[in-house]
């Protein structure tokens, strides 16, 4: 499906997020904002919720704890005891370096596939970008448009008011 | 307006615009390989080639080409191991630790920093492997039920602990320095020419458009990963540790090890990172990225670890004689004045004392200086293991059995090849992938430029006039306010 954007083209962070305001303000929806570097405040300004991303790495944190306390006293207590120097089979203090290092190992991993995944970020042959200079130098508010783009020329008078350098349209049909 | 901060030095020299970094950096990925770095590849071959040979004859006729004998079954092999590994470790210290300090120099530094963690972790998990005389056999470190039965494998052993260990480090480092060099490969993507290079940052760059969602999520999980990561690399060095301090040989067997063998190891790693950073920074072109003012910060924490590891020199030798027991304390005495005595005067020499050299200003920002001193470091850190391992070992309970140890050519041959290994894989990343962080240095262009973010937050449009204010000027006690205050440029 085609799906139209209006783009303003911003040179600095500072006037990006006050543009940000003044067009929510103005009941303009943003579809999306490209920038080369992470703005700080940016989430704010934009109504983005706070991820929820801390969450699911404790959840996987706890899951590699349980699997390493599995793991060490169903193979050493239970499956196959051996005596080791007299010790006991279920030696708990000797158990912390591994656990300690599943729990990371989870932590880490499930959280970064989960980021990729609910991010659709996968490698692909060919990325569409609505504008190139995005990754470089410039911060690019994309604003969906509807069939016919007769909001275009409002729109683009107000990104021109709010400070940026260009305003242009682009047709996209895979995004 | 540009507006100068009086305290704040500019991270970046050279009032570079955002296009500028993203050229800078780019240039290097995009230009045609250099002499100098062909060069410098073709040695780290002719290295590599040294490790494959050294490997196969290890491999083909065993582990007696090394020259190990019964009473010093671990010396050289191990003693690598230990060095690599704590190399690696400034490069979790600065992605890691630095960030949760907010200390943000470190934006320059931690993708070449962590590529070298990256790297150094591949060139020490060469040893234990050849070590093991079979490495087609390295998956029964693993907790795998072998083939006759259910035999598992022995949780309460530190060497199985550093199985877990070094494993967790690798693939979390790997983890976190990808996920940082996405949204770069996405900015190298777009401005490739060639459809080779479009197609394989492409690949790479995992679609990342720089969408506001993926940066905020992105900066949580930087985050997270940043907290998991710093006790993880305080985790592992402490395990490594452990391998010597569980056993209950002389010289081994003291609970100060595990903070002792950190600070070594961040110590070593920092001087290995302003080894590569002073040639990457020339070779480059990147003087105004990674500044005097980044060396000598660096120098700064190479000084402050390098006096941890001599006080845990004075206290362990204290604590041999404090303790009463006969044979710790001959233990010590023995490495000093026995016949290792030249190994430990290099460790002490070049560990306790070259590092106070850097109290000296003049020697913090001298680049010279700052090289010799970093080599010497890593010399001395190869010499602390080398001390550690061999000289506990070679006196044992029994003088019958008292030996030395002598390095074959084999045994030089695989230290010095995981050195070719290492600035292989170094070299092939400065000229594949961007060496310095460019979005992350993005953000911190303004950094002590400007008069900082009028921005304050949503729909706060109506009180913009106000903040624009200058902040309140500094009181110092006993200063009158209108008493020009002169800030030193760099201290």
């Amino acid at each position: 499906m085609t799906k139209r954007f209006a783009l303003g083209i911003f040179d600095d962070e500072d006037v990006l997020l006050h543009a940000i305001d003044n067009v929510r303000g103005n009941g303009v929806k943003i579809y999306d904002v490209f920038s080369p570097y992470p703005v700080h405040g940016i989430d704010d300004a934009l109504g983005i919720e706070r991820s929820r991303l801390p969450i699911a790495a404790f959840f996987y944190g706890m899951c590699g704890l349980a699997f390493a306390l599995w793991l060490q006293i169903y193979t050493l207590g239970f499956d196959w005891p051996m005596i080791i120097g007299g010790k006991p089979n279920i030696a708990l203090p000797a158990f912390i370096p591994v656990s300690f290092e599943l729990t990371v190992f989870f932590t880490c991993h499930g959280m970064v596939i989960t980021f990729y995944t609910i991010s659709k970020l996968y490698p692909r042959f060919k990325t569409p970008v609505l504008d190139v200079r995005s990754t470089d130098d410039k911060f690019v508010m994309a604003v969906e448009l509807d069939e016919s783009s007769s909001q275009l020329p409002q729109l683009t008078k107000l990104l021109r008011e709010n400070g940026a350098s260009e305003v242009n349209q682009k047709e996209m049909t895979k995004f | 307006m540009q507006h100068v901060s009086p305290v704040r030095n500019p991270l970046v020299t050279g009032g570079k615009t955002y296009h500028d970094v993203t050229q800078d950096i780019c240039y290097q990925v995009e230009a045609a390989p250099n002499v100098r770095w062909m060069g410098a590849l073709s040695v780290a071959l002719v290295l590599l080639g040294v490790f494959f040979y050294s490997v196969y004859r290890t491999l083909w006729f065993g582990i007696g080409e090394w020259g190990l004998n019964k009473t010093i079954g671990w010396a050289w092999d191990i003693t690598n191991f230990v060095w690599w590994v704590g190399i690696g470790h400034a490069g979790t210290l600065i992605s890691a630790v630095l960030l949760l300090f907010r200390q943000k120099w470190r934006t320059s530094i931690n993708r070449a920093a962590e590529a070298m963690t990256i790297f150094a972790v591949i060139c020490a998990a060469m040893f234990p492997v050849l070590h093991m005389g079979r490495p087609w056999l390295a998956f029964y470190v693993f907790p795998l039920q072998n083939t006759l039965g259910s035999l598992w494998a022995n949780f309460n052993s530190p060497l199985l602990w550093d199985v877990f260990a070094i494993s967790t480090y690798f693939t979390v480092s790997l983890v976190f320095w990808y996920t940082g060099l996405v949204p770069d490969f996405a900015t190298i993507r777009d401005r490739a020419k060639g459809k080779i290079a479009k197609v394989s940052y492409s690949l790479l760059s995992m679609g990342w458009t720089g969408s506001a969602k993926h940066w905020s999520r992105y900066e949580t999980v930087s985050l997270i990963l940043a907290g998991v990561s710093t006790p993880l690399v305080l985790s592992v060095h402490t395990i490594v540790s452990m391998d010597f301090a569980t056993s209950v040989v002389p010289g081994w067997h003291t609970t100060i090890f595990p903070p002792y063998f950190v600070a070594g190891a961040i110590f070593s790693g920092f001087a290995m990172v302003l080894t590569l950073m002073l040639i990457t920074r020339v070779v480059f072109k990147l003087e105004d990225y990674i500044t005097l003012e980044h060396i000598a910060l660096m120098n700064k924490i190479m000084m402050v670890t390098g006096s941890i590891v001599g006080v845990a020199y004075i206290t362990e030798f204290f604590i041999a004689w404090y303790s009463q027991v006969e044979y710790e304390q001959y233990c010590f005495i023995n490495r000093a004045t026995g016949p290792y005595w030249w190994a430990y005067l290099s460790m002490m020499s070049c560990n306790v004392l070259s590092p106070q050299f850097v109290w000296f200003r003049r020697i913090r920002y001298s680049i010279p200086m700052t090289f010799t001193l970093s080599i010497i470091v890593n010399i001395g850190m190869w010499f602390e293991r080398f001390v550690i391992i061999v000289s506990s070992l070679h006196r044992d309970y029994l003088p019958s059995s008292w030996a030395m140890f002598s390095p074959t050519r084999i045994d030089v041959g695989v230290y010095v090849g995981t050195i070719g290994l290492f600035f292989t894989l170094f070299l092939l990343f400065a000229k594949f992938f961007p060496v310095i962080n460019m979005a992350e240095v993005k953000s911190i262009l303004k950094y002590g430029v400007d008069n900082g973010p009028t921005y304050n937050g949503p729909n706060n449009g109506a009180q913009l006039a106000d903040r624009h204010m200058s902040p309140a000027p500094y009181s110092t006690p006993g200063v009158p306010a209108s008493a020009p205050v002169n800030y030193d440029k760099h201290d």
